[in-house]
């Protein structure tokens, strides 16, 4: 019955026919990628497709997550113990650090209030499961389990306990993809935590590394030194560890210097993640007043309907 | 037609399958080296029965292997249409090959994929591939016997209970 089936198509055919048609996909393919790669369309697809895509990434995140809960059961008790005792460490050494910053929060709100200042640094968090899957396997980008239904928005920073790890493009009504700070495409404002130097560090895509390639030769910077967020562009929340540089050498012009820092954050490893809420107040200018038309008076009533910021307006109006 | 036909259920079973392992978490180390599944399992189909596999099949799972794994939209169809045509082309030779020349000729196929991946790659401006990347189609000519013998076993076995 099957055998039948196997030989339907002859041998010309199959040559003749099929170089046309290969010449119709190859043509499709190449269209296909065109308007991917100029407008975007695959994450606006996969949204729509969301409700094929996420089972199927679940599926396949299966396996991984089976691995890590039997890992989980087999733990031994003495293990539990020790990993018991060292998180009480941990627990009690962030107390006491807590404690100090409060402290320091305090006098720093003081400071502020006096200054005049509105920046805030409060924030709030949003646990998150890394789902274990991989994606293009040349790119750096992990998936979440927290989506749209869950207020995860596009941009959202994502950190773990030791660094920044990267940020939300994508997001589907239960899933996330996070794009890290380690993928060719990103770039992250910091600041040299012991010199105050700020740059941006690209993801190096190689090697889980980052990249620093537009220091000035006379740049304060030093093998070993951290790397904070600089808070610059309003996406990032400032302060947060990101790196540590591992290596510094002039570039091939010899105006530069390139550094190569490693990042903090437990790409590989981390299993729980924290999408932080709150934005402190982007640094940089203010937004760009409404462009100062003539005053609403002049503009007669045509204006009068459609005016888009008539406070401005009114304040122009006082002024003349 | 709508017959429930287990070649056919192995059929889809096995594309799926294949697109799924493409997500499979593997260490840092060996994600470059990662076989390109959808490309073995349609070759397979494509030698035993080539009815079953045309381009648009081909076509069909990249496009689903792209949605999935985020890869340019319609990158891995195109290239998958590549392969499934290029072993059609050459399906009378490749069926009577012994099995390591099989994976000998599944290797070229996969070089010359390679090739076409690292084109794509440059013209869009997509992060390049590790240098590791360019063995990838060694894993995949090394699997080839693996996934040869067990599709077929699978499929001798569902012939034997169907008629």
């Amino acid at each position: 019955m099957a055998l039948t089936r196997d030989g339907p198509r002859s041998l010309g055919e199959a040559a003749t026919g099929g170089t046309l048609r290969l010449a119709g996909y190859l043509l499709l393919g190449v269209m296909l990628m065109m308007f991917d790669h100029r407008n975007g369309w695959l994450p606006r697809l996969r949204g729509a497709a969301a409700m094929l895509v996420q089972p199927a990434w679940r599926l396949a995140a299966t396996p991984g997550r089976l691995v890590e809960d039997a890992r989980r059961q087999l733990a031994s008790a003495a293990y539990l113990r020790r990993e018991n005792a060292r998180l009480r460490d941990n627990l009690l050494l962030a107390n006491v650090r807590i404690a100090r910053m409060q402290a320091l929060v305090r006098q720093n709100r003081q400071l502020k209030r006096l200054l005049d200042a509105v920046q805030s640094l409060q924030m709030q968090g949003q646990l998150a499961r890394v789902m274990d899957i991989d994606l293009d396997p040349f790119r750096r980008r992990m998936v979440i389990n927290r989506g749209a239904r869950q207020g995860v928005h596009v941009g959202q920073p994502v950190v773990d306990a030791h660094g920044v790890m990267g940020q939300v493009t994508e997001v589907l009504p239960d899933t996330a993809v996070v794009l890290l700070v380690t993928d060719p495409s990103s770039a992250l404002p910091v600041v040299d935590a012991r010199s105050g130097v700020r740059t941006l560090a690209y993801g190096a895509g190689r090697g889980d590394l980052l990249d620093l390639p537009d220091l000035p030769v006379t740049a304060d910077v030093r093998v070993g030194d951290e790397l904070l967020s600089s808070g610059l562009g309003g996406r990032f929340p400032a302060g947060f560890p990101v790196g540590r540089i591992t290596a510094l050498k002039p570039d091939a012009s010899g105006s530069y210097l390139r550094a190569v820092a490693r990042p903090l954050a437990h790409l590989d490893r981390s299993d729980h993640v924290l999408l932080l809420r709150d934005l402190a107040e982007p640094f940089g200018p203010p937004a760009p007043a409404p462009a100062a038309g003539p005053p609403a008076a002049l503009l007669g009533p045509a204006a009068a309907g459609s005016a888009a910021h008539p406070a401005p307006a009114l304040r122009h109006g006082a002024g003349a | 037609m709508m017959r429930l036909d287990g070649q056919r259920v192995l059929f889809y079973l096995s594309l799926a399958l294949a697109v799924l392992l493409l997500l499979l978490p593997l260490p840092a180390a060996l994600r470059p080296l990662r076989p390109w599944w959808p490309a073995l399992v349609l070759v397979y189909w494509v030698l035993e029965a080539p009815g079953r596999v045309g381009l648009a099949t081909a076509f069909l799972t990249g496009l689903a292997a792209d949605l999935l794994a985020g890869t340019l939209l319609g990158d891995q169809a195109l290239r998958l249409t590549v392969v499934v045509f290029l072993a059609l082309r050459f399906r009378a030779r490749l069926r009577f090959f012994p099995m390591t020349q099989q994976a000998l000729a599944l290797l070229l196929l996969l070089a010359n994929d390679a090739l076409l991946r690292w084109l794509i790659r440059v013209v869009s401006g997509v992060p390049l591939p590790p240098p590791l990347a360019w063995a990838a189609p060694l894993a995949g000519a090394a699997l080839w016997p693996f996934v040869f013998l067990l599709l077929d076993a699978l499929r001798a076995r569902l012939r034997l209970r169907e008629p």
